[in-house]
C-alpha cells in the first residue's frame, strides 16, 4: 500500500532521512517496494532532479524533486482569454518576484475566464522557465525543461502545473489549485514536498494497512515519540438514540457493528490536501463525504460505508430505519456501486433494512443507499467481519474493494468504533453540519484479546539472547501491548487493534518475533548448531540416480530437463500418427495457464525428442539424457504413482569429421545399445537380455526390449519412421531408450565380491562358426559358453561376415576364446577337447559349421 | 701371419671411420666380423698351424676381434645418436593442429548447482530428503498452518489438479511434514529439493517449474541465532568466503520468526553491479524458526522441540552466478545454452 511521509509525520515524529526510514523498516518486516519522491530532493546530493534506480534489492526509487528555485507556490491574479485559441487561457499570475503571463487550457480556470482580477489571487504550482518536471502529453513519466515557446502567437516560458507534471498523481484534466494556506512565492517542496511509500503487507500484518499502523511500527522500531489521533468527538446535534437501530442476526460472523449521524451537510470537493493525500495513496477523491471515509480507513485501517440517512428513513416509510445485518436469502440480489447486478450466494453476509439488501457487507455498497450529491444527513457505518467469509464472498463474487482488501485479511472489532469517531470528525471538518450525539453500538461478540506470558528463558530457546525482563517489556509496550512484569515474567495483554497473536506456546512465538523483529536481527548472534547430532540416513536412492547421471555424462551425453506438465497432443506425438492414442488417463490441470500445459507426462520420451527437435537446426549430432518422474494416474487413488523414468537419445555421425579422419557414419542401434552396455555394466548390474519388440514408437526391426534378470525394464531402439516424421529431425535416424529408472535402480547391487585375479597364463584361440541368417548371436554365445563351462574365460565376438566367401543366406560369426583355469596351466590338448565338444555343440543345435 | 692380422685390424678400422649409417655398418661387420671374414678364417685355420704358432695368432686374432666389437659398438652408439638427432632436428609436428576430439557429456546447470547445494549441507550435516510433487491441500497447505481460505494461501499461485484436494506442490515443504512424522522424536537435518511448480505467466523472471531446496533442523536446542550462523556459513561456502549476510524479518505462515536472508553481491563484493542492481546485496533465500503449529503437525511437542527452517531456489541462485538474465532458458534446453556449463 502507498503511504505518504507527510501523512505518517501526523502520528510519529520522523528525524532520520526517508532513505534511513526505508531501510529500518525493510529491515523490520515492512518491506518497502518502492520510494517515489514527490517533490523531496534526492539523497545523493547529485542536484538530480528525476531519478530511477534501486535502494536495495527490494527498494525500487523513483520520482521527481522539485528545485525549490523553479517551482513555487503561483498566485493566479486575472484569467484573460487567449486572442487566437478557444481552447487556451491567459493568466496574469504573481511568483512572489514578478509578474508573468502565463499561457494554460486548463479547464479548471475556465470559470474564472474573463471575471477580471479575482477577489483572491488563485494558488497554483508555478513552474519557471528551466524547471524539471514530468511532460504531462507522454503516458510514462518523462521529463522534460520547461523552455521558452511560441503558442499560438503568444510567448511562453513558464507554466502552472498538473499532478503529472509534478509527478503527484495520473492527473493531467487541469492543473493543481491548492488550498489558500499557500503563500505566494513559498518553494513548492516546503509547502507540500513529500515522498511516497509503496509498503507490501503480507497476512500477518494486516493491521498496518493504514498510515497508523505503520506509523507504530516505525515509533516502535526507530524509537521515535508516538501520537495516536484523538477519538474525542465534538457531538454538536440531538442524540442518535430511537433514530436508528441495529440488529445482528448472525455475530459470529458479525462480531461488531456501529452507526453515527451527521445532518446538514453540504457535498463538494475536498481541499487540496485531502485530495493529494488520497491520490498519494492511489485513491480517487470523489466527494468530501466519500473521500472522508477514505481518508479515515487509510488514516487508521477501518473502512467505513455512508449511507443516505434520508433514503433510508424513506424505505423506513417514514419512520426511523432499523439495519439488519444478516446472510443473503435463497435468490437474493443486489445492484452494487459499480453497476453489477449481482446474485448473492447463500454464505454473503448483507447489511439490509426492513425494505431489503443494502450493501454486501465489508465488500461493497448498494447504488440506492448511496451519497449523491443532495445528500444532506448521513448515516455512518462502522463494522467488523469474519475475514475468512469475506475472502468467499470476494472469490465468488469476483469482487475486491479498498473495503473488502482490509476486512478479508482482519480488522479488529475495537477499531470499528475509532474509525466512525475519526470519520465523523473528519466529515465535519470536510462538510460542515452537526454530529448527533451518541453512538449506536451493537457488540454482540468482543474478541478475547490473548495475554501472553514470556520470560528471558523464551528468548534463549528461540531466539538464542540473552534479555533482561525489562527489555522484552519496553519493546513490546512500543508496540502498545499492555506489560505486566513480575520478576522474570512479562505478562503481556494484546493490543485490542491486532488479531494476529495466539495463545500459549503459539502466542509466545508470536511475541518473540515481535521482540526479535524490533529489537533487530543483526543483533542476534550468528552461532553453530549445539543440539545433538541426529540419526545418519543418508538417501541410497538419490545416490544411484546421481552416479547413474554420472556415467551418461562420462559416456558423452548431455543432461536435459524438460516440463513435466505437457499436454495429450506433445504427448501423443511419440507414437505414429494413426497409433491407437495412450488411453491411460493423465493427472490433468484444474487451472493450466496455456492450453499446451495441461497434464502431468507419461513418458519423457516425448519430450526429449523435442529437445532434439529443437536443436536439430543447430546441431546435427546429439547425445543426450533426461532423468525424472511421470505420473501414473490409477483408479481409486487419490495421489498419482510418480515413477522415475530415463530417456537416452542420440543422432547424427558417430563422430565429427575431423583432420585426422573419423567415423562419421549415422549412429545406430548398436551405439545405443553399446552405451546402455556399458552403464549396466558400470553399475555391476547382472544378467541381462535384449529380445525383440513390437513397440509403437520404435521400428520393428531395429528394437529391443531390455530385460534384467527377469523383468522388462524399458525399451531401446531406432525411432519408427512414422514417429520419426512426425518431428522437424534431421536426415539421421534417431535412436532412443525409454527406461524404468526405478526398476534399474533397484536392482543396482550394494556389493560386488572380488573374484580371484588368475595365475596361470591363459590359452587364446580364435573359433569362426557359419549359421543360418536367422541365428541369434546370443543364442551361439550362449552355447560357447556353456559348453565351454568354467575353463571357457571369455568370448567376444570379433567379426560378422557376409558375403562371397560364405553361402547366400548365412552368416559367419567369429569369436575370440580364452580359456583358463584357475589351478593349472592348460594344456593344449585339454583345450582342444573343449574346442571340439563347443562345435559339436554349435552343430547339432543350430547346424553351425567351422569356418576353417 | 701376426702382421696380416695387424693389417686387417687396422683397415677395417679405417674402413670404419668412413662408415655413415646402420647398413653400410652392418656390412661392415659381416665383412670383418662374420664367418667367413678374414679373421674368422684364420681362427678356422688355426689348428693348421703348427702348436708353438697356434696360441699365439690365436690371441691375436681374439685381441684383434675384441678390439673390432668394441669399435663397432662405439661406432653403431654414435651412429644411433646422430640418427636421432636428426630424426628429432626434423620429426616435427604441428602442434597447432587440433588434436583427436573426444564426446564430451555435461550436468544440466540445474543439476550443477543442486549437486554444489547437496554438496556444502551434507558437509553440514544435512542430508537429503525427498518426496512426492503430487500433494494433497493438506500438506501443502493445512499442516504448514495454511487452513483453507488462509489469506496467506494468496502468496502461492497455485495449480490444481481435476481431483478435488490434489494440488502440484508450490514448495517442497510438504515434505518437512513427511520428514518429521516419519522421524519424530529424532533429531532432524534434512534439506528437501526438488521440483515444485505455481501458476505464474512464463516470463524472463517466472516460471511454472521450478526447483527448490528447503532444509529443516528439528532439536531441543535450536535457536535463530543457529539459524543465523548455519546460513552464514552455507553462504560463504556457496559464494564467497568473505561474504556478508543480512536478515530481514518477513513473513512466512510456517516459520515465526521469520526472515529473509541477503548476501553480499559476490560478483562485486558490495561495491555495486548491474546483478545486484548497484545495491550491493542480493536476495538469497527465505527462513524462521519452525512454527508451532508446524512442528505440533510433525508430531513433535513445541513446548520441548524447536527447530529451523529454510528455502532457496537453484535456477535463481545459478542465474545469478552464471548472470543468467531469462529463467526460462533452465528448461528451453537450447544446446547453445547446455553446452556453457
Ligand atoms: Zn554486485
Amino acid at each position: 500500500m502507498y503511504i505518504p511521509l507527510s501523512w505518517l509525520k501526523d502520528y510519529v515524529e520522523i528525524t532520520i532521512p526517508v532513505e534511513e526510514l526505508v531501510k529500518r523498516l525493510t529491515l523490520a518486516g515492512l518491506e518497502v517496494e518502492e520510494l517515489r519522491y514527490v517533490g523531496l530532493p534526492f539523497p545523493d546530493g547529485s542536484g538530480r532532479e528525476e531519478m530511477e534506480g534501486y535502494l536495495s534489492p527490494h527498494t525500487k526509487i523513483s520520482g521527481l524533486s522539485w528545485a525549490p528555485d523553479k517551482i513555487v507556490v503561483g498566485g493566479v491574479l486575472e484569467v484573460m482569454p487567449h486572442p487566437n485559441a478557444d481552447r487556451l487561457v491567459l493568466c496574469r499570475l504573481d511568483d512572489g518576484q514578478q509578474e508573468h503571463i502565463v499561457l494554460t487550457g486548463a479547464p479548471n480556470l475556465f470559470p474564472y475566464k474573463g471575471l477580471g482580477l479575482l477577489e483572491k489571487p488563485l494558488k497554483v504550482a508555478y513552474a519557471r522557465e528551466g524547471a524539471r518536471i514530468f511532460d504531462g502529453h507522454k503516458t510514462n513519466q518523462e521529463w522534460m525543461i520547461l523552455k521558452r515557446s511560441k503558442i499560438r502567437g503568444v510567448e511562453s516560458y513558464s507554466m502552472a502545473c498538473s499532478e503529472k507534471e509534478l509527478g503527484i498523481s495520473e492527473d493531467h484534466e487541469g492543473i493543481i489549485i491548492l488550498d489558500d494556506d499557500a503563500s505566494i512565492g513559498t518553494p513548492l517542496v516546503e509547502y507540500m514536498g513529500d515522498a511516497v511509500l509503496d509498503i507490501a503487507i503480507s497476512p500477518n500484518i494486516a493491521r498496518n494497512t493504514n498510515t497508523l499502523g505503520i506509523a507504530r511500527e516505525i515509533a516502535a522500531i526507530i524509537g521515535a515519540p508516538f501520537h495516536p489521533p484523538d477519538y474525542e468527538v465534538p457531538w454538536t446535534g440531538e442524540s442518535i438514540e430511537g433514530r436508528v437501530r441495529i440488529e445482528i442476526k448472525v455475530p459470529e460472523l458479525n462480531p461488531r457493528f456501529v452507526l453515527g449521524l451527521m445532518e446538514g451537510i453540504t457535498i463538494k470537493p475536498s481541499p487540496y490536501w485531502v485530495q493529494r493525500r488520497l491520490r498519494l495513496a492511489a485513491i480517487r477523491p470523489i466527494n468530501n463525504i466519500v473521500d472522508a471515509t477514505n481518508y479515515a480507513m487509510l488514516a487508521i485501517g477501518e473502512p467505513l460505508h455512508a449511507f443516505d440517512y434520508d433514503v433510508l428513513v424513506e424505505r423506513a416509510g417514514g419512520k426511523a430505519p432499523k439495519i439488519i445485518t444478516r446472510l443473503a436469502k435463497p435468490g437474493e440480489r443486489l445492484m452494487t456501486l459499480d453497476d453489477v447486478d449481482r446474485d448473492l450466494d447463500e454464505f454473503t453476509v448483507l447489511v439490509t433494512d426492513t425494505a431489503g439488501a443494502l450493501s454486501i457487507a465489508g465488500v461493497m455498497g448498494g447504488a440506492e443507499s448511496e451519497v449523491n450529491e443532495n445528500t444532506v444527513n448521513v448515516l455512518l457505518e462502522g463494522a467488523a467481519w469474519d475475514f475468512i467469509n469475506i475472502r468467499q464472498t470476494e472469490a465468488s463474487q469476483k469482487l475486491t474493494s479498498e473495503a473488502s482488501y482490509r476486512f478479508s485479511r482482519g480488522v479488529h472489532p475495537a477499531m470499528a468504533e475509532r474509525g466512525v469517531r475519526f470519520c465523523l470528525k473528519m466529515m465535519q471538518q470536510l462538510a460542515g453540519g452537526t454530529i448527533a450525539k451518541g453512538l449506536v453500538d451493537e457488540y454482540p461478540l468482543p474478541p478475547k484479546d490473548p495475554v501472553v506470558e514470556v520470560t528471558p528463558a523464551d528468548a534463549e530457546r528461540w531466539l538464542g539472547i540473552h534479555l533482561e525482563a525489562w527489555e522484552m517489556a519496553e519493546i513490546l509496550k512500543r508496540l502498545e501491548f499492555e506489560v505486566e512484569v513480575k520478576g522474570e515474567h512479562v505478562k503481556a495483554k494484546t493490543p485490542d487493534h491486532r488479531l494476529d497473536i495466539g495463545e500459549g506456546v503459539i502466542g509466545k512465538a508470536d511475541l518473540m518475533e515481535e521482540i526479535a523483529r524490533i529489537y533487530g536481527y543483526d543483533r542476534i548472534p550468528e552461532t553453530q548448531i549445539s543440539d545433538t547430532i541426529p540419526p545418519q540416513y543418508g538417501n541410497a536412492k538419490l545416490e544411484r540416480e546421481e552416479q547413474i547421471r554420472d556415467l551418461l555424462v562420462r559416456l558423452g551425453l548431455q543432461e536435459v530437463i524438460t516440463y513435466r506438465i505437457t499436454s495429450e497432443d506433445r504427448e501423443g506425438q511419440r507414437f505414429p500418427q494413426d497409433a491407437p492414442k495412450d488411453d491411460r488417463p493423465f493427472l490433468r490441470l484444474a487451472n493450466p495457464v496455456t492450453s499446451d500445459r495441461v497434464v502431468m507426462r507419461h513418458s519423457l520420451l516425448a519430450s526429449v525428442l523435442e529437445v532434439i527437435e529443437r536443436n536439430a537446426r543447430i546441431r546435427d549430432r546429439m547425445a543426450i539424457f533426461e532423468v525424472g518422474p511421470v505420473y501414473w494416474v490409477s483408479e481409486g487413488e487419490a495421489l498419482p504413482e510418480e515413477r522415475d523414468q530415463l530417456v537416452i537419445a542420440l543422432t547424427g555421425p558417430r563422430e565429427h569429421a575431423t583432420w585426422l579422419g573419423a567415423d562419421t557414419s549415422p549412429m545406430d542401434f548398436y551405439d545405443l545399445k553399446g552405451l546402455l552396455e556399458v552403464l549396466l555394466d558400470q553399475l555391476k548390474m547382472g544378467e541381462r537380455y535384449y529380445l525383440p519388440v513390437e513397440h509403437p514408437s520404435f521400428h520393428p526391426g531395429k528394437s529391443a526390449r531390455l530385460i534384467l534378470g527377469e523383468s522388462p525394464v524399458g525399451v531401446l531402439g531406432e525411432l519408427h519412421p512414422l514417429v520419426h516424421e512426425r518431428y522437424e529431425f534431421g536426415e539421421n535416424p534417431v535412436l532412443a531408450a525409454e527406461l524404468d529408472l526405478h526398476s534399474i535402480l533397484e536392482r543396482i547391487p550394494e556389493a560386488v565380491t572380488m573374484l580371484p585375479v588368475a595365475s596361470y597364463p591363459p590359452v587364446l584361440e580364435d573359433l569362426a562358426v557359419v549359421v543360418e541368417e536367422a541365428v541369434a548371436a546370443k543364442d551361439v554365445e550362449d552355447i560357447i559358453r556353456k559348453t565351454g563351462g568354467r575353463v571357457l574365460a571369455g568370448v567376444r565376438l570379433f567379426d560378422l561376415y557376409r558375403g562371397e566367401q560364405i553361402q547366400e543366406g548365412k552368416k559367419s560369426l567369429a569369436y575370440a576364446l580364452i580359456y583358463q583355469a584357475p589351478d593349472r596351466t592348460l594344456t593344449d590338448s585339454e583345450v582342444a577337447k573343449v574346442r571340439a565338444r563347443i562345435i559339436e555343440q554349435l552343430e547339432k543345435e543350430l547346424d553351425a559349421k567351422l569356418r576353417e | 701371419m701376426l702382421d696380416r692380422i695387424h693389417t686387417v685390424k687396422e683397415i677395417a678400422l679405417k674402413e670404419l671411420e668412413g662408415v655413415a649409417d646402420q647398413e653400410l655398418l652392418q656390412a661392415w661387420r659381416v665383412k670383418y666380423l662374420g664367418r667367413s671374414a678374414e679373421l674368422g678364417e684364420i681362427l678356422q685355420g688355426l689348428k693348421d698351424l703348427d702348436s708353438g704358432q697356434r696360441p699365439l695368432v690365436g690371441r691375436e686374432v681374439n685381441q684383434a676381434k675384441a678390439a673390432l666389437e668394441k669399435a663397432y659398438e662405439s661406432h653403431e652408439a654414435e651412429l644411433r645418436i646422430a640418427a636421432l638427432e636428426q630424426s628429432l632436428r626434423y620429426e616435427r609436428l604441428d602442434v597447432t593442429l587440433p588434436g583427436r576430439p573426444l564426446p564430451q557429456g555435461r550436468l544440466h546447470p540445474a543439476t550443477q548447482t543442486l549437486r554444489r547445494i547437496y554438496a556444502i549441507w551434507a558437509k553440514m550435516g544435512f542430508q537429503v530428503y525427498r518426496s512426492r510433487e503430487v500433494e494433497t491441500d493438506e500438506y501443502n497447505f493445512e499442516l504448514l498452518n495454511m487452513p483453507a481460505h488462509h489469506p496467506a494461501r494468496d502468496m502461492w499461485d497455485t495449480f490444481h489438479v481435476t481431483e478435488p484436494g490434489i494440488l502440484l506442490r508450490t514448495h517442497t515443504s510438504p515434505g518437512q511434514i513427511h520428514v518429521m512424522r516419519e522421524r519424530a522424536p529424532e533429531p532432524i537435518r534434512v534439506i528437501l529439493p526438488g521440483m515444485c511448480y505455481r501458476y505464474e505467466q512464463l516470463t524472463a523472471r517466472s516460471e511454472i517449474q521450478f526447483n527448490q531446496v528447503e532444509g529443516l533442523a528439528v532439536g531441543r536446542r535450536i535457536t535463530f541465532a543457529d539459524l543465523k550462523g548455519t546460513l552464514t556459513a552455507f553462504a560463504r561456502r556457496m559464494f564467497d568466503r568473505h561474504v556478508r549476510t543480512r536478515f530481514r524479518a518477513q513473513h512466512f505462515p510456517f516459520t515465526e520468526p521469520s526472515a529473509e536472508m541477503d548476501i553480499e553481491c559476490f560478483l562485486c563484493l558490495g561495491e555495486g553491479c548491474g546483478v545486484c542492481k548497484y545495491t550491493g546485496w542480493l536476495e538469497i533465500l527465505g527462513c524462521g524458526m519452525v512454527h508451532p503449529t508446524v512442528l505440533r503437525n510433525g508430531g513433535y511437542d513445541p513446548e520441548v522441540f524447536s527447530g529451523f527452517a529454510f528455502g532457496m531456489g537453484p535456477e535463481r541462485i545459478a542465474m545469478l552466478r552464471y548472470n543468467i538474465e531469462d529463467i526460462r532458458l533452465f528448461w528451453g534446453n537450447d544446446m547453445r545454452f547446455l553446452e556453457q556449463f
